[in-house]
């Protein structure tokens, strides 16, 4: 059985409790901070259990790798609470269940993986992709269970994550490019949390992306636009890789003119935050976001995530910006007929 | 050539009629789980004047005739149970009036739900009728002849409340205005403020006469139309949370559903919260104002809104098209319902029993209730879906069926488009006096019995 | 299951609804199948027929003329195939009534026009019983090669070789092609007739004969490219003749004729007018090309086109497919389809309907007759339209 691998000293001696100092949904003073997390530490109850509402951000913040967030997802579990609603919680768990319906393509060392989620694997042609064209899995057999930290359900993540990977060890597979930050995350940042050997090697699909721009630097006609980048919650599992996705831009010439809320001040898309607090607080944390991309003059919404590309599409698109995911981005900027717009 | 035969020939014309085995197979059955009984032939009208006649014509050589819109009620009620003629009307499809001011539309006993649709949508975009999810080329006359309900019954009532006018056939053949049109031009009112004669004919299922005209309500179009879903897995909330939805009256169409598969769905409670609004200023403060209605449920972690992003489609569909895979689950192309009216604070006790009945017939059931008049009443609809290569089970669903009538009866609700077992049960369960006196009206108007014989008898 | 009958599709036919959709296009407007439009049963839909041939199945109706009529009665428009809400068989509704002809084939259950029909092909090649060395004459005078080594082979079957109207369309498009610059031959008194309708009709022996004698004659000759002038053959070479081991390479000459004018290859002046594109059933929703006829309409200067109510997945048959072209059972009344059409085509205000079957062509032509509106409607083919724009 899998235990997260937490370090109890590590917050007990922390110098500066980041990762609730700089939480953009609780206030907090240095001190109140970090007795409120030792309290969680110590498995005591703790309004933090209550108020997080798994933005993922202190998993960021953190900057000695203790995991908060997985650790107050753990506590949370324990003590039989609930983030989002229970019906929906197990909405997702349900959704999600193995069923042996999965797809899989011309199996090569090398699998690009669309996890459970359809819009991806609908991204990958082109001549960006074409050396893997077929070399594909997509199914809740290979699908990344990350999201049930949103629902403080880590023992499915425990259950399920094992038998994913056995799932892809079963292919052969040597490499995995994960198209998305959340199966990525899943393979580094919880795997390891988690103490699991993950029997393949995860690529991050900006780093594949953009060493394809460089292969095809010569068809690259810069875009000359400006851009609003989207950064979804999954990516702060893995901060080291947040870079990539200004260099992809830089490289196929997109502009992201600063903004307030970017890097580590960005804010989530907040499709979660409305199912486990309400209208309000994902209403005003979309408003703020939105009102500040436009302020940039920025013509696009670049995405990284179809999570957040289909919360915020439409809404974006009525403020006049065009929302469109980083593939597709590149895809245009290499004279290929980007994807559909969601 | 029979004289009958021949009689009909003169009256519709050649095309008007057919006793070919091929129609008389078809016509015979509807696509659900009665036996099929034999017409003798089937008759095709095109004008009232010839309903009139045939009619007539029945009345003298004492031939039943039963009407028929597309036989979708799936409750044999196009069934002849007697022989005699099916009088299909999807011939007489006009539209006649629209008064836009008034907002009200005059059909014919034929014209389809989705040539209605199209129609409005092509000429009056800024109105719109209550449009039920049955396949569109069922026909407005034969939905309020037997109660009906679509997308604005929650705040306006059954359809059948919706009709401003009727032309009727009578069984003895006389033609027959019904409210405002019998005394003038319009067709604002079916009844009030004189005595409401369309009692005698909505909700009698074509046993007391034949529409060939029908006037609706029409009601605005605005220009947004949106929706949240509301899942729970406590069945006792629901009709709290229905209660708390009902109380803001500002709701399109709420629907309640259940179903084991696919597996999402599993062990919840899903509440479809329909709502327009001509701008977003108006459709974000509805929102909220649902949201914040249940709140409190979200509080408690009792229930919660649903993503949408990949079921919008799909659920703000006009008809609802998905509605009919239903019947290819099992692979059979079929399924029936009973879908009595009943109290909203009975769900719990409904939702189990179909759960109950599913389990005892061994066979795949679904389950959506529809709000009525913001919430005074609901339709509960009991589905199980068969396979029609199947006899057995398609027994077994008829079974199940009866058998949730019974139940349904036993919680003092209405059956609803009941088939003709269905209403012997109603009317051995009725109060006597009440029973004589649907007896009275039935025999007056319909003294030689040719009206869909079968039906609303006592024998 | 035990079936009175062997069809291939046998094991669905009872997963019908007889809801209804097929009847409809996807917005409802109106009836969208000619066969229920025309004759107004349940039995002349799609849904009806479904349910019939559960019977014959089941042996419940045996196959009498009025089951064949109804049978034959389909025009093959695929709109039911489109429109029917049963994503797990939907596709196969048009190969159950195929299949169910096929089998009335075998019994000898068919109706006599369509007797005549198959024996029309078998003995002189073609429906219209004339010799076979008369099919190229539509040819004198246009100045089109036989086919030797051209990149085109210009395939015009059986209406556009002996139909006064289809000639009149295989005349204008096979020398618009040619003044063009496009390298084309045509088999002339060669060519036979591609089978697309006999197929559909059931008569699978002598579609396969047909095809076989046209994918080894093409062979022979060496032909790559094709450019038809009907859809119909469109169709089934695109669709049947691979499996019979031809693989060609199958244009309508829309597609040829969009591109040279997107190329500017083909200078149009203006040609002022109203007109309004009829989608030909096999162009339209059997193969989906909808854009190419319209994007030449647009290119011509002056001429303003208007869609009819129902056009592009939507449109509403002709009334010529699945053989009703040559055996009529639509009838000519007011509801037949071709009527339907034409009315439907004067509700736009345009003088000019638009078409690109030679099918199409004639079954409108007459109707324009029958509904006496000769004076406000003239059916031209799209070749023609450009014909009259072409710049002197």
């Amino acid at each position: 059985m899998y235990a997260l691998e937490f370090d109890e000293n590590v917050c007990a001696k922390c110098p500066s409790p980041d990762c609730l100092l700089k939480c953009q949904y609780m206030k907090w003073d240095k001190e109140t901070a970090h007795g409120e997390m030792m309290k969680v530490v110590r498995g005591e109850d703790s309004r933090l259990l209550k108020e997080c509402v798994t933005c993922y951000a202190c998993e960021e913040y953190c900057r000695r790798g203790n995991h908060p967030f997985y650790l107050i997802s753990e506590r949370r579990e324990e003590k039989g609470l609930y983030t989002a609603p229970r019906p929906i919680t197990n909405q997702w768990i349900n959704m999600t269940r193995m069923q042996g319906k999965q797809m899989v393509g011309k199996i090569t060392d090398r699998v690009l993986s669309s996890c459970f989620i359809p819009a991806l694997g609908g991204m990958v042609s082109g001549e960006i992709f074409k050396d893997l064209t077929g070399s594909i899995v997509f199914g809740a057999e290979f699908m990344c269970p990350a999201v049930h930290t949103h629902f403080a359900k880590m023992s499915v993540i425990k259950e399920r994550l094992p038998m994913v990977m056995e799932n892809f060890k079963k292919l052969g597979v040597k490499e995995v490019i994960c198209l998305h930050d959340e199966c990525y995350g899943t393979y580094t940042s919880i795997a390891s949390a988690y103490g699991m050997e993950v029997p393949f090697k995860p690529i991050y699909y900006m780093d594949f992306l953009l060493d394809r721009l460089k292969e095809l630097q010569d068809k690259i006609k810069p875009l000359n636009i400006k851009a609003a980048y989207q950064r979804p919650c999954s990516n702060r599992l893995i901060p080291d890789k947040h870079h990539l996705a200004k260099d992809i831009m830089d490289f196929i010439g997109v502009e992201l003119p600063e903004r307030e809320y970017q890097d580590e001040n960005c804010l989530c898309c907040a499709d979660i935050l409305r199912s486990i607090s309400g209208y309000r607080l994902a209403n005003d944390v979309q408003q703020r976001n939105i009102e500040d991309m436009l302020k940039t003059g920025a013509e696009y919404c670049v995405f990284n995530c179809p999570a957040c590309q289909s919360t915020l599409s439409e809404k974006v698109g009525k403020k006049g910006l065009k929302p469109i995911h980083i593939i597709d981005l590149c895809k245009i900027a290499i004279g290929e007929k980007g994807g559909a717009v969601r | 050539m029979s004289d009958i035969f021949k009689s009909l020939i003169e009256i519709v014309g050649d095309r008007g009629v057919s006793n070919t085995p091929e129609e008389l197979w078809f016509y015979s059955r509807d696509p659900g789980v009665l036996a099929p009984h034999r017409p003798d032939y089937v008759v095709a009208p095109q004008t009232t004047d010839q309903v009139q006649k045939v009619v007539q014509l029945a009345n003298r050589e004492k031939v039943p005739i039963v009407p028929m819109g597309n036989g979708m009620a799936l409750t044999g009620l196009v069934i002849p149970l007697k022989g005699g003629i099916v009088m299909d009307m999807k011939r007489m499809n006009k539209i006649l009036e629209v008064n836009e001011k008034a907002r009200y539309v005059v059909v014919e006993g034929g014209t389809s739900q989705g040539v209605l649709k199209a129609y409005l949508q092509d000429h009056y975009p800024h109105l719109r009728h209550s449009l039920p999810d049955a396949p569109p080329v069922t026909t407005i006359a034969a939905n309020v002849a037997l109660h009906g309900q679509g997308r604005l019954t929650q705040q306006y009532g059954f359809n059948s409340d919706m009709v401003t006018g009727l032309e009727v056939v009578l069984p003895t053949g006389d033609i027959c205005k019904i409210g405002s049109p019998s005394l003038g031009p319009y067709w604002f009112s079916k009844g009030p403020t004189l005595p409401d004669l369309s009692g005698l004919f909505l909700g009698w299922l074509g046993t007391t006469g034949i529409f060939t005209k029908v006037g609706l309500k029409l009601y605005p179009n605005k220009k947004i139309r949106e929706v949240e879903l509301f899942v729970t897995d406590r069945v006792e909330l629901v009709s709290e949370i229905l209660y708390k939805l009902t109380h803001l009256e500002m709701l399109e169409d709420i629907n309640v559903w259940f179903q084991p598969k696919p597996l999402m769905f599993k062990d919840n409670y899903h509440i479809t919260i329909y709502f327009t609004g001509d701008t977003e200023e108006e459709i974000e403060f509805k929102r909220k104002m649902i949201w914040d209605a249940l709140q409190g449920f979200i509080d408690t972690k009792d229930g919660g809104f649903m993503g949408l992003q990949f079921m919008k489609e799909m659920l703000l569909e006009m008809p609802q098209r998905g509605i009919a895979d239903f019947a290819d689950v099992p692979k059979g192309g079929g399924f029936e319902y009973s879908g009595p009216i009943t109290l909203v604070a009975h769900f719990p006790r409904y939702a189990a029993k179909v759960i109950e009945l599913a389990a005892k017939y061994d066979v795949l059931y679904a389950s959506s209730a529809r709000i009525i008049s913001g919430g005074h009443s609901m339709m509960f609809s009991i589905s199980f879906a068969f396979n029609r290569a199947d006899p057995a089970m398609m027994n077994r669903v008829k079974n199940a069926l009866d058998e949730a009538t019974g139940f349904a009866l036993e919680m003092g609700g209405i059956p609803w488009k009941p088939n003709f077992m269905e209403q012997k049960m109603i009317m051995e369960k009725m109060d006597p006096n009440t029973l004589k006196l649907l007896q009275m009206v039935k025999r007056n108007l319909d003294p030689q019995g040719i009206m869909n014989p079968g039906n609303w008898e006592v024998n | 299951m035990e079936y009175a009958h062997s069809i291939e599709h046998a094991e669905i036919v009872h997963r019908c609804f007889r809801c209804g959709y097929c009847k409809f296009p996807g917005d409802y407007v109106d009836f969208n199948c000619p066969s229920y439009k025309a004759f107004g049963w349940d039995t002349y839909s799609p849904g009806g027929r479904m349910w019939l041939i559960r019977a014959w199945l089941n042996d419940e109706i045996k196959a009498s003329p009025h089951f064949a009529e109804i049978l034959y009665s389909c025009v093959a428009c695929d709109n039911c195939k489109d429109q029917c809400v049963f994503p797990k068989f939907k596709d196969f509704l048009p190969d159950i009534f195929q299949e169910t002809k096929a089998e009335l084939v075998t019994e000898g259950k068919i109706p006599p026009k369509v007797r005549d029909y198959f024996k029309a092909i078998t003995v002189n090649g073609n429906p219209y019983k004339l010799p076979q060395a008369e099919r190229g004459k539509w040819a004198e005078g246009t100045g089109l090669q036989e086919f030797t080594d051209q990149e085109y082979l210009f395939y015009v079957g059986c209406v556009g070789s002996y139909d006064e109207v289809g000639q009149k369309m295989a005349r204008t498009v096979g020398k618009l092609l040619a003044d063009v610059g496009v390298s084309v031959g045509i088999l002339g008194s060669e060519e036979t007739c591609d089978g697309n309708e006999v197929k559909i009709l059931g008569e699978i022996g002598l579609f396969t004969k047909l095809a076989e004698d046209n994918i080894m004659k093409f062979k022979k000759k060496g032909v790559k490219k094709i450019i038809t002038l009907d859809p119909h053959a469109l169709n089934v070479f695109k669709k049947d003749y691979p499996k019979l081991g031809g693989n060609f390479e199958v244009s309508h000459y829309t597609e040829i004729l969009a591109r040279l004018i997107k190329e500017k290859r083909i200078a149009l002046s203006a040609y002022k007018g109203k007109v309004t594109y009829h989608d030909p059933c096999y162009l339209g929703r059997h193969n989906m090309i909808y854009a190419p006829p319209r994007e030449i309409l647009k290119g011509i200067p002056g001429l303003e086109l208007v869609e009819m109510r129902r056009n592009g997945v939507s449109a509403f048959c002709c009334g010529g497919g699945g053989g009703n072209f040559f055996t009529d059972i639509l009838g000519g009344g007011e509801n037949s389809a071709n009527r339907v059409r034409i009315r439907e085509a004067l509700e736009t205000g345009a003088r000019i309907i638009a078409v690109a079957c030679p099918s199409c062509a004639k079954m409108l032509t007459d109707a324009v007759k029958m509904e006496e509106r000769e004076n406000q409607l003239e059916v031209l083919s799209i070749a023609e339209i450009v014909g009259r724009a072409r710049s002197r």
